[in-house]
């Protein structure tokens, strides 16, 4: 293929006619152009990894250094030494998958009631359900925090993933009722002859079908709920009750160092909040796309 | 039907009530029906504790003066007689919210749309670079502030490094009343110009179907009229999807702000959200908090309703005729 465009761009005539140049051309250009573009996006993780491997003596050069000289990677060790990084990575694993299961039992439950069941006010309520999508955060986080303050669980975990149990919020819901209406109902009423009741057929003929619907709804609940900032900010207020998120912002504004530049420790910690979800994102990628791409769409 | 109609009439009256009130026509109906509330009980709970109550309660609440220790006392309008005249950073932070969003919901469109564009051309290394593309979107809110403030860091950060390498004096970014909005501006449009947006968008191009992309090529349209009037047109229904989204998603700007700028510097990147969260849980200002949500809400509802009604000019749905 390389040496195809080199001999078309020497003897062009010879070779190839004007309009197999004119397309290699173009697609030359747009893969400069794609190129350029993920410089752009992967820069920025380059020099923040790049940068908490630095000693603090290659931090504040100028010309800046690209390669630390030799990776410290004890700066991680640092970072777990001086804030209490493991048990914030502990609160947000626990609120993550807490949540995360909330979500797939509840809101598969309510999708199987809209997708299979007929019942009063299944309409009115179904587009009430897409409605609180469209409704800022903003106007229930004041009620809901009197709520919690009044259950006492302010500077508890509960007001981070108790909520998510109750179906879980209306995208989900959507989402996996898209998909049990993809299903063929004479699974449904194949079971029904068997004997099985309505909650049997939902748990041993659609929840096994919906698996990849389920690992979709997953792993958006599990990224999203990981990067949350708001909710923990309103609601912890001891370090160790932390999550990650607001973990991170803590470590930012009190460096409990002595005044010592942290900005190495800073990025050190950025990539380990940052890894758990982009792993999950290679590991589970085709589900994630495609319920991404499924809202949109079916939306 | 004829034949029926006698029964259908009594049928009625003699069904139970239960099954009347659940909306079935047979016992068995009813029993399926009942199971259907049972199963929608979590989410039924859910929306009345977490929304409906609280869309409620704060709608009262915006009322009156409540500090959570002591219990609400009704002050009529005079929450939004505050917004709207005494508050002096209520019509600021509002208009920083619309300059940031006027220029984070176009480009973002244009660019995402332009990334799919290039991703869909079908180029050799495709996947890898929709996956990189992506990869900024899913770094956490914080992690992104925290990893931007260092890049635009205004001595020893790379970015005037790269500036100064072509004779331009960096300005200092997130330190700079001029600049802090911009700077936020460029971080949201980094991480999200790979995002959903552009995987929705993706998807939307490549359903449009080959055929119709033929029969244009055969009236001798060239590259960029196939763009404009078949692909277009055919992904306008998923433009305004991401336009609506767009717009909510950049007017609730929060994270960013609170972490790289704190609002600051001189109030340059106050934005409303971060407003409302600074009444309502630094002073504990909750009725006049909820008065602000209130007017937020409403805000969203027009613009929500203005781009529907607009989309109609320019929206095209397959398989309706006009």
């Amino acid at each position: 293929m390389a040496t195809g465009e080199v001999t078309v761009h020497v003897t062009p005539a010879a070779t190839a006619s004007s309009q197999s140049r004119t397309t290699l051309l173009v697609n030359l250009a747009w893969s400069v152009m794609l190129i350029v573009m993920a410089v752009i996006f992967f820069f920025p993780f380059f020099w923040t990894v790049a940068s908490s491997l630095k000693k603090v003596s290659e931090l504040y050069v100028f010309p800046p250094i690209l390669f630390p000289a030799v990776p410290q990677w004890k700066n991680y060790l640092t970072v777990l030494q001086t804030v209490p990084f493991l048990t914030w990575t502990w609160n947000s694993m626990l609120v993550v998958v807490l949540s995360t299961a909330g979500v797939l039992l509840s809101s598969s439950l309510a999708a199987y009631a809209f997708a299979r069941f007929e019942f009063r006010g299944r309409e009115v309520l179904f587009i009430v359900t897409l409605g609180t999508m469209m409704l800022p955060a903003q106007v229930t986080l004041i009620p809901q925090f009197i709520l919690f303050h009044d259950l006492g669980w302010i500077d508890t975990l509960n007001p981070l993933w108790i909520p998510s149990w109750f179906g879980g919020g209306a995208f989900y819901i959507f989402l996996l009722r898209q998909f049990i209406l993809s299903l063929p109902r004479e699974l449904d009423e194949a079971a029904v002859i068997d004997g099985a009741n309505p909650f049997q057929i939902l748990w041993n003929i659609l929840l096994p079908l919906c698996q990849p619907a389920l690992a979709t709804v997953a792993v958006i609940s599990l990224i999203g709920q990981w990067g949350d900032f708001i909710t923990p900010l309103i609601y912890l207020n001891s370090p160790v009750k932390f999550t990650l998120a607001i973990g991170l912002n803590f470590f930012r504004t009190v460096p409990d160092s002595g005044g010592l530049p942290t900005d190495h420790l800073l990025m050190a910690a950025s990539v380990m909040t940052t890894i758990p979800p982009i792993l999950l994102f290679f590991v589970a990628q085709r589900y994630f796309v495609t319920g991404i791409v499924m809202s949109g769409i079916k939306g | 039907m004829v034949f029926n109609s006698p029964t259908a009439s009594v049928a009625p009256r003699r069904v139970p009530l239960l099954t009347r009130i659940v909306g079935a026509k047979s016992p068995t109906q009813a029993r399926r029906a009942l199971w259907a509330y049972l199963f929608m009980l979590p989410w039924l709970i859910g929306l009345v504790v977490f929304w409906i109550g609280p869309i409620i309660a704060s709608f009262y609440l915006s009322f009156t003066t409540y500090d959570v220790m002591s219990p609400p006392s009704f002050i009529g309008l005079a929450n939004y007689h505050k917004a709207f005249f005494e508050d002096e950073l209520f019509w600021p932070s509002l208009l920083r919210t619309f300059e940031y969003s006027l220029v984070v919901v176009p480009v973002g469109l244009a660019g995402s749309l332009f990334l799919a564009i290039l991703l869909n051309r079908g180029l050799r290394g495709t996947n890898i670079f929709r996956t990189l593309f992506f990869l900024p979107s899913l770094t956490p809110a914080v992690a992104l502030a925290i990893l931007w403030t260092w890049l635009f860091q205004p001595q020893v950060g790379p970015i005037n490094l790269a500036l100064s390498t072509i004779g331009i004096k960096g300005p200092g970014w997130l330190a700079s009343d001029v600049w802090a909005l911009p700077s936020l501006i460029i971080i949201t449009l980094w991480a999200a110009l790979g995002g959903n947006t552009m995987l929705i968008f993706l998807a939307g191009l490549q359903g449009v179907p080959e055929s119709l992309l033929d029969a244009a090529e055969i009236d001798g349209a060239g590259a960029w009229a196939k763009f404009l009037h078949v692909r277009l047109p055919l992904i306008s229904p998923t433009i305004l999807f991401n336009l609506i989204l767009g717009v909510i998603g950049a007017l609730k700007v929060f994270t960013l702000a609170y972490v790289a700028t704190q609002g600051g510097p001189t109030y340059s990147t106050w934005f409303y959200a971060l407003h409302i969260y600074n009444e309502a849980f630094s002073y504990f200002r909750m009725g006049y908090g909820s008065a602000l949500a209130w007017v937020f809400v409403v805000i969203l509802l027009i613009f929500t309703w203005i781009q529907l009604r607009a989309s109609s000019r320019w929206v095209y749905y397959a398989g309706e005729e006009g």
